[in-house]
């Protein structure tokens, strides 16, 4: 029932995109927003599918082509850390290698009480502060390894 | 309309917004208050100054002194003693003092003076939230000139004659690429605006947007009256809220305003913009994968020709143009084209947005005449390098772009010169590195970017990149030879002429620059050596480079 009723709700969140030209990944920008887990389900892709009327397949390669979909489950908040070359050069490595051991994770994992799940990224624009990561839709930058208990802490 | 004595100018731009501008502003509101010196003083939010290192900053004006990496109690000293009592905070101040104390003007510091700012000329000066801002800062005139006196055809041969070339990082004459669209058959066409900003060192887009969206709005108005187009489409990618948030108030006031919609300005030109989020994939700056990206699809570049200027959104012409390239548009129906063509280089005119980023002084977002010396700019504008260290190599043009080294620091900063080192303008990201770093290292981690993000259509990029990087990572270890040196520079030539697009065709630039500048340090790895002891040699160092 709960499923159902889930399943109702999402299809009227991405009825207005389907006329909209482009609209496929608005409703997909849509479903992950809503999700608690920050991820698209199976669940929700064949139900885009259904409402575009395009193949499953289609709905499924334009997901993973961009990074910021995952169809898998995440954290309550998402790290992504820069480890492009700007960000490389003053230190993104120890940055990550920190966060990894504070968390007790890998690139790509989520912490065991599901509040984190750290990912690196390529560069984040910001790189006049380089080294630098986002916490969701925050940014931090000038990163030091002392920085970053405070930063976690700002998460719960 | 009030007048206030003096006015508090705080940079809201992205990289000072980490900082805490935020409390900052807060903090300097309410001790303006506690003062009373709510109905003397103002306190503006602008874009960015610039200075991102130095972050939070602001301007006091009259007198234009700028106080830098602020915390919410240095605020309160500067209301109470500069606001108040008019006495300078000297501890805070970015900028020296003459023999009697007087201020020199923040133009006149090193970093600003060297500056030639078009692009940015309201960066920081204006508050990006309010059109009145920019109306009064001359915005929209340009807009209203061309509706008014010039047809679309003098729009484009004035941006023609003005020499303008795309921003974006391939150089293209951007008044060729409006004539091609203009003459192009279609019912619909359509202004893109390129601000799916992703090279590695590049943040110009976001701080352009952020700092004064409504130069991209005009920008593009123009763009649509030359090659006739009533729709335009700001592709921004998906992690640069702050500027798509400002776009998209921007694209609102400028319709309350009758400067978007039917009939802008009374006249029979309608055009309209919209703005369209991007998810997060580095291959959509290409213009055609931009384009599959906002039709819904995997942004998967297209095969050319077509070219979007006859095949573009939705199969109609389409110009794409870059946030820089655009910005540069009012000024010069404005100025002219001549006053444009004073700027710069015979091949190159205008100026040029740079982001220093890496081991430099002066990290952040500057705007210099095209043909300025990389040496100028680090040491001049950029302060130098830090720690006493020396420099080593610079990376012009972002990730795909190349190595230079000290023997290049003379060369002039425009396309032609840099190309023709091995080189290029890019974006304008110059990463800039000291004697601490390893060319083998650093050459690593710019291919691990395109392992990442080529987008697999095509074999030689989507193989190539892969094989380049563990390549590299044999060398690195100390396990590579001369053969693995030869299959490097064959591979490289393989991606550059038979990649799709541009991402696979410059991925190897950064590699075959290293070979060309550096090769006496990638020599020593082959003999097992890495002169800047960073990699890892021997049996542990082969695991990683698996």
């Amino acid at each position: 029932m709960a499923e159902r009723q889930a399943n109702f709700s999402h299809r009227q969140m991405i009825l207005p995109f389907v006329d909209q030209p482009g609209g496929l990944l608005k409703a997909l920008h849509a479903l992950q927003n809503a999700s608690l887990d920050h991820f698209l389900a199976p669940s929700d892709l064949k139900l885009v599918a259904e409402v575009f009327g395009v193949p499953e397949a289609k709905v499924w390669g334009t997901v993973t082509f961009y990074s910021l979909y995952s169809t898998s489950p995440r954290g309550r908040h998402i790290i992504r850390v820069c480890e492009s070359a700007p960000c490389y050069v003053v230190g993104a490595m120890d940055i990550l290698k920190s966060l990894g051991a504070m968390l007790n994770v890998q690139p790509g994992e989520t912490t065991s009480d599901g509040r984190f799940t750290l990912e690196v990224a390529s560069c984040l624009g910001v790189c006049g502060v380089a080294p630098a990561l986002m916490v969701n839709m925050d940014v931090h930058g000038n990163l030091t390894r002392d920085k970053l208990a405070a930063i976690l802490a700002e998460y719960a | 309309m009030k007048y206030y004595r003096a006015h508090v100018l705080i940079c809201s731009g992205s990289n000072c917004a980490i900082k805490g501008c935020r409390s900052v502003k807060q903090a300097c509101e309410q001790e303006i208050i506690r003062h009373g010196l709510q109905g003397e003083v103002q306190v503006v939010d602008t874009g960015c100054l610039g200075l991102c290192d130095q972050g939070p900053a602001l301007v006091v004006y009259p007198e234009g002194v700028m106080y830098g990496r602020l915390t919410p109690s240095d605020v309160l000293e500067i209301v109470s003693e500069h606001l108040l009592k008019g006495r300078l905070v000297h501890r805070l101040m970015q900028q020296p003092t003459g023999p009697a104390g007087e201020v020199s003007p923040l133009s006149m510091t090193p970093f600003f003076q060297k500056q030639k700012r078009v692009v940015l000329k309201n960066c920081g000066l204006i508050d990006p939230e309010r059109i009145e801002d920019y109306v009064r800062a001359g915005g929209y005139t340009a807009l209203a000139t061309a509706l008014d006196v010039m047809t679309p055809e003098s729009v484009i041969a004035e941006i023609t004659q003005s020499g303008l070339r795309g921003r974006g990082g391939a150089g293209f004459p951007t008044g060729r690429k409006w004539e091609y669209t203009r003459v192009a058959a279609g019912q619909q066409k359509y202004v893109i605006c390129n601000a799916d900003e992703g090279e590695p060192g590049t943040f110009k887009d976001r701080l352009i947007l952020e700092g004064d969206p409504h130069l991209i709005v005009e920008g593009m108005a123009l763009a649509g009256y030359a090659i006739g187009a009533t729709r335009g489409i700001v592709y921004i990618r998906g992690e640069y809220e702050l500027s798509i948030h400002r776009m998209e108030q921007a694209i609102r006031q400028a319709r309350e305003n009758g400067l978007l919609g039917e009939g802008i300005l009374s006249s029979a030109f309608s055009f309209d913009l919209e703005v369209c989020a991007g998810a997060g994939a580095y291959v959509c700056g290409e213009e055609t994968a931009l384009i599959e990206s906002i039709e819904g699809n995997r942004g998967e570049p297209r095969f050319k020709p077509p070219y979007p200027v006859e095949k573009g959104l939705w199969g109609q012409p389409t110009s794409v143009n870059n946030v820089e390239t655009l910005a540069n548009v009012p000024s010069i129906i404005e100025q002219g084209a001549l006053w444009y063509r004073s700027l710069g280089t015979p091949s190159s005119p205008g100026t040029k947005v740079f982001t220093l980023t890496g081991n430099i002084v002066n990290s952040g977002l500057i705007e210099v005449p095209m043909g300025i010396t990389l040496r100028e700019v680090i040491y001049e504008i950029g302060g130098g390098i830090p720690e006493g260290k020396q420099f080593k190599m610079a990376q012009t043009g972002g990730t795909s772009g190349g190595c230079l080294a000290a023997a290049h620091l003379d060369i002039p900063m425009d396309y032609d010169s840099l190309q023709s080192h091995g080189s290029s303008l890019g974006s304008g990201a110059l990463l800039i590195m000291d004697d601490t770093h390893c060319i083998v290292d650093l050459t690593r981690c710019f291919l691990k970017f395109f392992v990442h993000e080529s987008c697999g259509q095509c074999t030689p990029c989507r193989e190539g990149a892969p094989a380049l990087y563990h390549l590299l990572g044999k060398v690195s270890a100390g396990a590579g030879g001369h053969a693995d040196i030869q299959l490097i520079n064959r591979l490289s030539r393989t991606m550059q002429s038979s990649s799709l697009c541009a991402l696979g065709q410059t991925a190897p630039v950064p590699v075959l620059s290293a070979l060309q500048h550096f090769w006496p340090e990638i020599e020593a790895h082959l003999n097992g050596r890495c002169p800047a002891n960073k990699c890892v040699m021997g049996k542990a160092a082969g695991k990683i480079a698996n």
